[in-house]
């Protein structure tokens, strides 16, 4: 089962306390964006076989959103981070980076 | 290729059958062949028969990273029906449908197709209101469904438990025409076939690139060296975006996980297939006596062909109470398989960026039972660069916003 720990409350949360929100870090388009920009925005979707960045809500606890940093391919979970934030932090990336050289990382 | 029959078999049994041959071949790759289809799932498999077999395009290759049918085609609940809400996916699942119900014949492969019925459950109101809409639609599309009450619903599965109390069953949109096939031998009759046809099918290769030049692709790499080709198609469900990402595009995909799992085998006790949508379970008894057991998918991304397994544990609670003889059997065997979701959960069938690159994909949860339709249109696509089947499907529909929302109508349950 997978387990998250909330940054915010720091519970080790198992799954089924949590709701999945989907990749993390879209930039959002809106009103006056390009068909594209607001098409990306909307449904295109990094969706990698590896590292990826998704947004998380500790449902059944403190009801915040959070992110987390996860491997699709192995169910990894690297870390958690607060929601409040437009890049990964640095530590994290590094952190990553280490167990995965191979990594292009976030762009 | 000898074709079986009620002879062949007598004959064979008069020498020990040693006279049977392999059911396709496994040749070396050519350099180059008019059309590459990566993916030996039953779409794949599916798109070169329709190719050959409608358009004469027999210089076909499909290459399989693992074994064809290994994936999602090996790993559903084999459900098959067309009694979609939208006009664009009644018209291609009941076009696969009108083709599963001759496919043993048109194969000369007996693909064990089961027009045993199906029931869809309404268990809230709100279903209620949704499937006589969609019985409404059906009579439009030509799509015979009916709306039946839950008496008559009991009659049908005398297992089933109508009065809840949590999930009670208020009545069930059904579809006599739907049923079950099984699905190895979808991919192995297609197989077959198309090897018939002189098609190559190439098992573990693996494709590693997509080469291109001025816009159009030039072949790809694999395990086993450059295969060059006239045009691609990608048909290769949760891996799409990998292989998009190979030829320099994005998709509006997340691939997820999505478990089913099978009792141990009881005598029969149910001839229809029942869909419960509201609790994300769907079953139906095999021809070993298994009762099959689809659950719901999980919420995020994943290609480990493992799902949650609280997933599971909430699609049997929900169950034991609508079939409460369940309650006793014991679970066999479990499995995931990795599904392609679309921003609308409905398929792609389109041409790409790259001009002679075409994709299928986003079959999401519900792909077994598109199979012979979607192989027929993504044919015709591939072989006149237009298909009325196809049309509705193609990627530009997410920038402009012409969505095919069935998951209004069906939720998650494809």
């Amino acid at each position: 089962m997978l387990i998250l720990t909330c940054p915010y409350c720091g519970v080790r949360a198992e799954e089924a306390e949590l709701a999945p929100g989907g990749e993390a870090h879209l930039k959002r388009f809106g009103a006056g964006a390009s068909d594209e920009d607001f098409e990306g925005y909307m449904f295109a979707r990094k969706n990698p076989k590896g590292v990826h960045f998704e947004r998380w809500r500790h449902a059944y606890g403190c009801g915040k959103w959070f992110l987390a940093a996860r491997c699709t391919a192995t169910l990894e979970v690297f870390g958690t981070y607060p929601a409040q934030t437009t890049r990964p932090p640095a530590d994290l990336l590094a952190a990553i980076k280490a167990k995965r050289p191979q990594w292009e990382g976030i762009e | 290729m000898k074709r079986y029959s009620v002879f062949a078999l007598a004959r064979e049994a008069m020498r020990h059958h040693t006279g049977w041959e392999r059911a396709w071949a496994s040749p070396e790759p050519r350099k180059h062949y008019d059309v590459v289809i990566v993916g030996a799932g039953g779409h794949g498999l599916a798109t070169a028969y329709y190719l050959g077999k409608n358009f004469g395009i027999t210089n076909v290759a499909v290459i399989e990273k693992g074994w064809l049918g290994g994936g999602n085609t090996g790993r559903n609940t084999t459900i098959i029906r067309s009694n979609y809400l939208q006009d664009p996916s009644a018209a291609i699942y009941d076009k696969a449908l009108k083709l599963y119900e001759n496919l043993s014949q048109d194969l000369n492969y007996n693909v064990m197709f089961s027009p045993r019925g199906l029931l869809m459950l309404a268990q809230t109101h709100h279903e209620v209101r949704g499937y006589l809409r969609t019985v409404h639609a059906n009579h439009l599309q030509g799509v015979a469904t009916e709306w039946i009450e839950p008496a008559k619903v009991k009659e049908i599965v005398p297992i089933i438990n109508i009065d809840g109390p949590r999930y009670p069953v208020l009545g069930a949109l059904y579809q006599r025409r739907g049923g079950t096939a099984r699905h190895d031998a979808v991919a192995w009759g297609y197989a077959r076939a198309c090897s018939a046809m002189g098609m190559h099918i190439i098992q573990q290769t693996e494709v590693t690139g997509v080469r291109q030049q001025d816009g159009q692709v030039t072949g790809v790499d694999t395990s086993r060296g450059f295969i060059g080709c006239g045009k691609l198609a990608m048909i290769v469900a949760g891996h799409s975006g990998q292989l998009a990402e190979m030829a320099g595009f994005r998709l509006p995909i997340e691939a997820v996980a999505l478990q089913a799992l099978v009792s141990e085998p009881i005598k029969p006790c149910m001839d229809v297939v029942v869909m419960a949508n509201t609790v994300h379970g769907y079953m139906s008894q095999s021809d070993k006596g298994e009762m099959v057991i689809g659950g719901g998918t999980d919420g995020f991304n994943n290609f480990t062909q493992r799902g949650s397994f609280h997933h599971i544990e909430e699609t049997l609670r929900a169950l034991v109470e609508t079939f409460p003889m369940i309650s006793r059997l014991k679970m066999l065997r479990q499995w995931g398989g990795i599904v392609d979701m679309t921003g609308d959960r409905s398929p792609i069938l389109s041409k790409t960026p790259l001009g002679n690159c075409f994709i299928n994909c986003g079959w999401g949860t519900g792909g077994f039972k598109a199979i012979p339709g979607s192989g027929w249109a993504m044919a015709e696509l591939m072989a006149k660069g237009h298909s009325p089947l196809a049309a509705d499907f193609g990627l530009e529909r997410f920038r402009e916003g012409r969505f095919i929302d069935e998951s209004v109508a069906a939720g998650v349950a494809h």
